[in-house]
Parts: structure tokens; C-alpha cells; sequence
């Protein structure tokens, strides 16, 4: 990556042009061509640094509800209880991380009570009891823009 | 709520847009309206916040942010607004949410911290509990990403 690939990253996290030739304008910005614009994308996506550009909707608003679970996996079960959770499409991301609770994953479902639904399948179907669902109650502060010109 | 029309152009715009000179123009013609139609439709829903971001996902991992980590806080429950106002106003927090407590998760408050190392997430925690005065708290480093995904919307019906 040089610095232009770090500025055509900044800027089209939140400000991917709306207008009829998007690239085109980035290139103005950037002081670029339309061309060197989209080879540039395509060499950033095939590298796996952009996983997809377009919307990234806000789930409540398009009447969804959304929550983060976590659920206590024995070591030797990671690999099988994530095939499983993985295999909802709702579940969008899942991590493990070094706690008890060490399988964090967010489900996206039509109501909370659908959620409920699927998880209690998943206790059913993994026999882990300890699932807990924690929606959030307050948001404080949703950012997802990092500044690639810091790294 | 949302229109048929509508449904399909989420279904369209939560797609990977092509690398092409005039992709706004490829979408509409496969769903059949005009160019313009479709731009204003995208503005609008980026205007209402249906939308809540349009633009490029990032793997950020790949891109040189590798330690994040998600500090949890048991904060007393009258003081939620007060310290998640405090928790926000820190830019090294990118996600700060209340969350329900569990017997046996006592922690109400949610923060995602970034750095590019541990000692730097630690540091920060410690700042944010120095001036908030919350003082029981647990640090959770992602190990494995197991999925990584955008959801789809609309698609059941």
C-alpha cells in the first residue's frame, strides 16, 4: 500500500461518491485518473483489504434486531460449535477471545424474539447452556472509520 | 414500510458495487429504473440513516490496526449516561454500548478499543478508568476471527 492507496481508503470508507461516476470524482480529489482509481480498488480487494464496497445498512432502521452473544465453548469443541454458529446466515461476526466466555459472535435476526428463537436452538443443538444474549440498551458511540493515514 | 422497489434496491446496494466507470447505472438497469432514480434513492436512504454508512467495509486486521480489544466496565447503573458520554469522547474507542448484566457477567458497559499494540489498548483502559473512575474492568483480545460477514437483508421473502 502507498500513501495514495491510504488516501483512496480514507476517504471512500464514508465518502464513496453518490453520484453518477464515482471514480472519476475520487481521481479529481486525488489527483489521479479514473483508470489508476479502479485498479487500484481491484488490486485492494483482491488483496483482502476491502471486503466489499456499498451500503452497510442500519439494521433497526430496516426493522432487524441485532445483538451480540457469547458462549462458553470447551477447547476441544471450537472447531465444531463454529461451524454450527457459523452456519446462520445472521450471524455476521464471530470471534474468539481469552475469556470463559471465549466465542463472541452478533446475530441479526427479524425480531428479538426470533433471535431468542435461534439461540435457544443453538443450546439445544450445541448442549452449551451458557449463552448469554446482550443487546445493547444505550449506544454511546458507533465509529467504524479509521484514519489509514495515522498507520 | 419499504416498497418492494425498496427491498430490491437494498438487496442490490448490500452487493459489492462493480469497478466500473458508471456502476449506479449498471444496478438501476438490472432493476429496471433510471440512473437518476437510483442515486436519489441511495441519498435518500444515506440522508434517513438507513443507510448508516456507504462506502468501503475494511478487513481491519489487514490494514495495520492489530491489537483491538473489548474492554468490558461494571458501572453502576445510575451512572451509565454520565460515564458512557465520558467513555465515548475517547477517539481510541470506536464502539462504546450498555449491555444487560448476567449472574455471572457483571459487566454492563461495552467498549471497543484500538491500537496497534496490547500495551497500548491497556493504556488506554487504564486512562478511561482514571477518569471515570471505574475501577472493575476486563480487557477481552480477539485470538481467531472466525466469520466476517455483511448481512443480508430482504432475502427470506
Amino acid at each position: 500500500m502507498d500513501s495514495l492507496d491510504k488516501q483512496l481508503l480514507t476517504l471512500i470508507q464514508s465518502n464513496f461518491p453518490i453520484t453518477p461516476e464515482p471514480f472519476k470524482e475520487l481521481a479529481l480529489t486525488l489527483g489521479t485518473t479514473e483508470e489508476d482509481v479502479i485498479s487500484r480498488l481491484q488490486k485492494l480487494k483482491e488483496e483482502g483489504i476491502i471486503r466489499r464496497i456499498g451500503g452497510i445498512f442500519d439494521s433497526q432502521k430496516l426493522g432487524y434486531f441485532s445483538t451480540l452473544c457469547a458462549i462458553k465453548v470447551p477447547e476441544e469443541r471450537i472447531d465444531e460449535v463454529a461451524e454450527l454458529i457459523n452456519s446462520y446466515p445472521g450471524v455476521t461476526h464471530n470471534y474468539l477471545r481469552q475469556h470463559e466466555y471465549n466465542m463472541w459472535f452478533t446475530l441479526i435476526a427479524p425480531s428479538s424474539q426470533a433471535a431468542e428463537d435461534i439461540l435457544e436452538e443453538m443450546r439445544r443443538r450445541t448442549g452449551i447452556k451458557d449463552l448469554i444474549n446482550l443487546p445493547a440498551i444505550n449506544f454511546f458511540k458507533i465509529k467504524v472509520n479509521f484514519n489509514l493515514n495515522e498507520v | 414500510m419499504f416498497t418492494e422497489l425498496d427491498k430490491q434496491i437494498i438487496r442490490e446496494l448490500q452487493e459489492d458495487l462493480p469497478l466500473t466507470s458508471r456502476p449506479y447505472k449498471v444496478i438501476a438497469d438490472k432493476i429496471g429504473i433510471t440512473e437518476e432514480e437510483l442515486l436519489a434513492k441511495v441519498q435518500e436512504f444515506v440522508d434517513k440513516g438507513i443507510i448508516r454508512r456507504f462506502g468501503a467495509a475494511l478487513r481491519h486486521r489487514e490494514v495495520g490496526f492489530t491489537a483491538n480489544a473489548m474492554v468490558v466496565w461494571d458501572v453502576p447503573d445510575e451512572k451509565t449516561r454520565e460515564v458512557g458520554a465520558i467513555m465515548a469522547g475517547f477517539p481510541e474507542v470506536s464502539h462504546c454500548y450498555q449491555r444487560p448484566r448476567y449472574p455471572g457477567w457483571p459487566y454492563n458497559m461495552f467498549t471497543m478499543v484500538h491500537g496497534l499494540s496490547k500495551e497500548e489498548c491497556e493504556a488506554t483502559a487504564a486512562r478511561i478508568a482514571e477518569r471515570t473512575g471505574i475501577k472493575k474492568y476486563d480487557l477481552l483480545y480477539s485470538t481467531a476471527e472466525l466469520k466476517k460477514d455483511s448481512m443480508k437483508y430482504f432475502m427470506e421473502e
